[in-house]
C-alpha cells in the first residue's frame, strides 16, 4: 500500500488504514535505533529541510535523528519571531527552500493553517510538525505507537486527556486518531480551557478529574501552555494542581495497567506529580524513543523510499 | 440639457411601491417622468434612449458601508478605483468609511474624498466621518465641520469605541446634526487573539475564537446609550441572530436604531474557513447557519434597514500570510448584487421589491440622503437589472484593486447590466 498524500499535514486526513500503514511502517525502524551503528541507506541522496518558527528542542532533534538514521541530508532552519516582524512572508520563505529542490520540508509554525498554505506552495512534501493549535499528526502517531505497544490495540480503550485541551494541537491530533482506531476519549480540564463543540469532535467531557479517570486504560496529560495564554485561565498553579493535577491517589482510580503519557515538556508541579511522571505507569520516555522511528516513517512514505521518483 | 430615456424596463421601485413596464425619463441630472409615457412616442431627437425591454430599473443602489481605504492605503484601493468598482456592480452611491490614514476626521480630509471622487466621476460618494480624533476612542470629532463638509454619518467603524462615556457623548453630540452614529459593535476584551466565529470550527481549526457575545454585548449598550440619548445609532454589519434579537425589540419600543447586514454573512457561515482561506476571513465573522437564518428572517421582517457590502480590499500580498495574520476583510462591491439576486430573489427568501429596499430606500433613510426613490424630481440615479445574466465571478476581472472574495469561482443568475449616475451612464455591461 501506498500513501494517497503527498502531505502530511494532519490526522484529519487520513483514514484507519493510512494510520496503521504508518504504524506498521514505524514498528519496522524501530529496530534501527537499537543497533550499534544506526543508520540504513533508505533516503540517501534525499534532502529533508527542517523549517521551525517556533522553538523546539524535542520534535526538532527527532526529525533530524530521523533523517540521520534514514541516510537522509537534513538541514534545520530555525526562524525566530513572528512573520510579521521577519520580513520575509511564509510564502515567500518557502518558495525560497523549494529553489533548492528539497524532497520533504517539516514544518512547525505558530500559526494554525500554516503547513497548509506551504502545502500549496511546494512541490516538496510537507510534514506538519506542529501548527498553532491545530494539528500535530506525528505526535498523535508516535503516542498511537506507545499505546499500541502497551495494549497491543488502539480499539476499545479508555483514554482520559487531561488539562489545557484548548491550547493543544496535540490533544487535536490524540483525539482525530484515537476516535478514528475506535477507542474512546475522555476529557477533563478547567472549563476556561476546554474548547467549545469537543463533544461534536468525538470527545466526552467529564465532570471532574477524578471521574474522568475511573477505569481509564491510557492517561495523557497535557502540558499547560502559558505561552499561548493570554489572561488568567486559571487563579493560581496551587489551585490548578489541586483540581488538575495528576497524583499517585488520582491514578488509583485508572486501571490496574494504565500508562501514563505526556507530550512534553513537563511542568512539574502544575499538570503533573513527579511522582507520577517518573513512576511505573510512564512510558513518557518511550514516547520519545518510539518518536523517532514514527518520524522515519512518516519522511519513508512521504518521501518514496528507495529508487523511486516522486 | 442632457436627456435619457430608459424605455419598456420593468420598473421596480418600493418607495413607491411601484412595479411595472413603463419607461423612465432623466433630464439634468433628476428624474423628469415615469410610467407609460406618452412622450416617449414623440420625444425630442437629442434624447439618448436605453432600450431597457426584458430588464428591471430600479433606484440606484447604495452602499452604506465601504472602504475606499483612500487616503493612506491606495495600494489597497483609490476613490477611483473603489468608485469604478461601484458602478460596475450596480452602485450608484458608497458611504465611504473613516479610517483611512490619516483617517477622516477633520472637514480637510471629508473636502479630499470629494474632490477625489468629483475626479473619478463614477459613483456618489458619501463621506462618513470619526466619531472621534484619530479613531482613538477618546475625543470627540469636529463633527459640525465635517457634516459642513459632506460628512453623513460618523463612525469608527474598524474598531469599536470602548468607553462607554465617550460614546454617551458622541451620541448625545450628534443629534445635534441629526446624523446616525454608526458603530462597529465588538467588545474586543472577549477575544484578545480572535479570528474567527468560537464554535465547532475554530476548535476543529484550532484557531482564537470571537464568540457571539462580543457584538451582542455591544449591541445592547449602544442601544441602551441611544435610549438614553435619543440618538440615531446603526449597527454596522450585523451579524448574529442575539443582536438582531436586541434590534427588532429596540425598533419594536420606538428606538431610533437601525441596522444593516452584509451578502456574506447572509450567504456564507464559518464552514468556509475550513481551508484556512483568509479570503473568507472578516470581521464580523462568519457565524453559524442559526445566525445565518436569523438574518435572513431579519431582511423578511423589515428588522434590517439596509444590505451593504462592507467592501474592504486588501493587497493579495497580506491576504497570503498565515490565518493568524492575514488582515480581516473581503471585497463586496462587485458581487453583491448577483449574491443577493440569485440568493435571496431566485430562491425565495425575499422579494426582488424588497431586495431593492435593502438596497436603495434603506440605506438612503438611514444616512438621510437624497436617492433611493425614482420619484419625480429625485436624483436620476437608476440601476438596470438583468435577472437572466449569467455571472461567474472572476475577480481578476473586479475594478477593484482588492481580489480578495470567497466567492472566486461561483457562478450565479442575475446581476446590473447598467449603472445611471445623475442622468448619465456611469458603467455599461460590455
Amino acid at each position: 500500500m501506498r500513501l494517497r498524500h503527498k502531505d502530511l499535514l494532519g490526522i484529519e486526513t487520513l483514514n484507519a488504514e493510512e494510520i496503521e500503514l504508518f504504524l506498521t511502517t514505524a514498528a519496522s525502524f524501530k529496530e534501527v535505533g537499537a543497533r550499534t551503528i544506526k543508520k540504513v541507506p533508505t533516503l540517501r541522496g534525499r534532502t529533508i529541510i527542517n523549517l521551525f518558527y517556533e522553538p523546539s528542542t524535542r520534535t526538532r532533534v527527532s526529525f533530524e535523528i530521523a533523517a540521520k538514521r534514514l541516510s537522509a541530508d537534513a538541514i534545520n532552519v530555525s526562524v525566530s519571531g513572528s512573520s510579521v516582524t521577519k520580513g520575509e512572508t511564509l510564502v515567500d520563505t518557502v518558495k525560497n527552500l523549494q529553489a533548492m529542490a528539497p524532497d520533504v520540508i517539516v514544518i512547525r509554525h505558530h500559526a494554525s493553517g500554516a503547513p497548509h498554505i506551504v502545502a500549496k506552495e511546494v512541490e516538496a512534501a510537507v510534514v506538519n510538525a506542529g501548527d498553532g493549535m491545530h494539528e500535530h499528526p506525528t505526535q498523535a502517531l508516535l503516542d498511537a505507537f506507545t499505546i499500541l505497544e502497551a495494549k497491543q490495540k488502539l480499539s476499545e480503550l479508555k483514554v482520559v486527556i487531561v488539562g489545557d485541551l484548548l491550547h493543544s494541537r496535540v490533544f487535536r491530533s490524540n483525539l482525530q486518531l484515537l476516535t478514528k482506531m475506535g477507542s474512546h476519549v475522555v476529557v477533563s480540564g478547567p472549563p476556561t480551557l476546554i474548547p467549545p463543540h469537543i463533544q461534536e469532535l468525538g470527545a466526552e467531557v467529564a465532570p471532574t478529574l477524578d471521574q474522568a479517570l475511573v477505569d481509564a486504560d491510557v492517561v495523557m496529560m497535557l502540558r499547560v501552555q502559558t505561552e499561548r495564554m493570554t489572561g488568567a485561565f486559571f487563579p493560581s498553579v496551587r489551585e490548578y494542581f489541586r483540581l488538575y493535577a495528576l497524583t499517585p491517589a488520582r491514578l488509583e482510580r485508572a486501571k490496574p495497567d494504565v500508562i501514563l503519557m505526556h507530550p512534553g515538556p513537563l511542568n512539574r508541579g502544575l499538570e503533573i506529580d513527579s511522582a507520577v511522571a517518573d513512576g511505573p505507569y510512564s512510558v513518557i520516555l518511550e514516547q520519545v524513543t518510539n518518536g523517532v522511528a514514527v518520524r522515519m516513517a512518516v519522511l519513508y512514505l512521504l518521501a518514496g523510499g528507495p529508487g523511486e521518483s516522486k | 440639457m442632457t436627456r435619457l430615456l430608459v424605455r419598456r424596463a420593468r420598473i421596480v421601485d418600493p418607495s413607491q411601491e411601484l412595479d411595472e413596464i413603463g419607461d423612465l425619463l432623466l433630464e439634468d441630472g433628476i428624474v423628469k417622468a415615469i410610467g407609460a409615457l406618452a412622450v416617449a412616442e414623440d420625444v425630442d431627437v437629442d434624447v439618448d434612449v436605453i432600450d431597457a425591454d426584458g430588464l428591471v430599473a430600479t433606484p440606484g443602489f447604495i452602499d452604506m458601508h465601504v472602504h475606499l481605504r483612500e487616503p493612506g492605503f491606495e495600494y489597497k484601493e483609490t476613490i477611483a478605483t473603489g468608485c469604478r468598482a461601484a458602478v460596475a456592480g450596480g452602485f450608484t452611491a458608497v458611504a465611504a468609511m473613516a479610517n483611512t490614514d490619516p483617517p477622516n476626521d477633520s472637514a480637510a480630509v471629508t473636502e479630499f474624498i470629494l474632490r477625489k471622487a468629483a475626479q473619478a466621476d463614477a459613483a456618489r460618494v458619501y463621506p462618513i466621518g470619526t466619531i472621534t480624533k484619530g479613531m482613538k476612542g477618546e475625543q470627540l470629532s469636529e463633527m459640525g465641520e465635517m457634516v459642513e463638509a459632506g460628512v453623513v454619518a460618523v463612525s469608527d467603524d474598524g474598531l469599536p469605541v470602548r468607553d462607554p462615556n465617550v460614546m454617551r457623548r458622541a451620541m448625545e453630540y450628534a443629534t445635534v446634526f441629526d446624523v446616525p452614529v454608526i458603530e462597529h459593535c465588538e467588545t474586543p476584551e472577549l477575544h484578545p487573539k480572535g479570528v474567527m466565529n468560537e464554535g465547532y470550527w475554530s476548535t476543529a481549526l484550532g484557531l482564537f475564537g470571537i464568540p457571539r457575545a462580543s457584538e451582542i454585548i455591544s449591541v445592547d449598550r449602544n442601544v441602551v446609550l441611544a435610549e438614553l440619548t435619543g440618538a440615531r445609532f446603526h449597527v454596522a454589519h450585523l451579524s448574529t441572530s442575539g443582536a438582531l434579537r436586541r434590534v427588532r425589540e429596540a425598533k419594536a419600543r420606538g428606538l431610533a436604531v437601525t441596522c444593516e447586514v452584509t451578502p456574506h454573512h447572509l450567504v456564507l457561515t464559518d464552514e468556509s474557513l475550513k481551508s484556512y482561506n483568509t479570503d473568507a476571513k472578516m470581521k464580523p465573522p462568519l457565524v453559524t447557519e442559526e445566525d445565518r437564518n436569523a438574518l435572513l428572517e431579519g431582511l423578511a421582517d423589515k428588522t434590517v434597514d439596509a444590505i451593504a457590502t462592507d467592501h474592504a480590499p486588501h493587497h493579495a500580498d497580506e491576504k497570503r500570510e498565515d490565518f493568524d495574520h492575514a488582515p480581516f476583510g473581503i471585497v463586496g462591491l462587485e458581487t453583491a448584487v448577483s449574491l443577493c439576486l440569485d440568493r435571496l430573489v431566485k430562491r425565495g427568501v425575499i422579494s426582488l421589491s424588497r431586495m431593492v429596499e435593502l438596497l436603495s430606500s434603506g440605506p438612503a433613510r438611514v444616512l438621510g440622503v437624497a436617492g433611493g426613490t425614482l420619484k419625480v424630481g429625485s436624483p436620476a440615479d437608476v440601476t438596470l437589472l438583468d435577472l437572466t445574466r449569467q455571472v461567474r465571478v472572476d475577480p481578476e476581472s473586479f475594478r477593484s484593486r482588492g481580489k480578495n472574495t470567497p466567492f472566486a469561482g461561483w457562478e450565479l443568475e442575475g446581476g446590473p447590466v447598467t449603472t445611471i449616475v445623475g442622468g448619465r451612464v456611469a458603467w455599461t455591461l460590455e
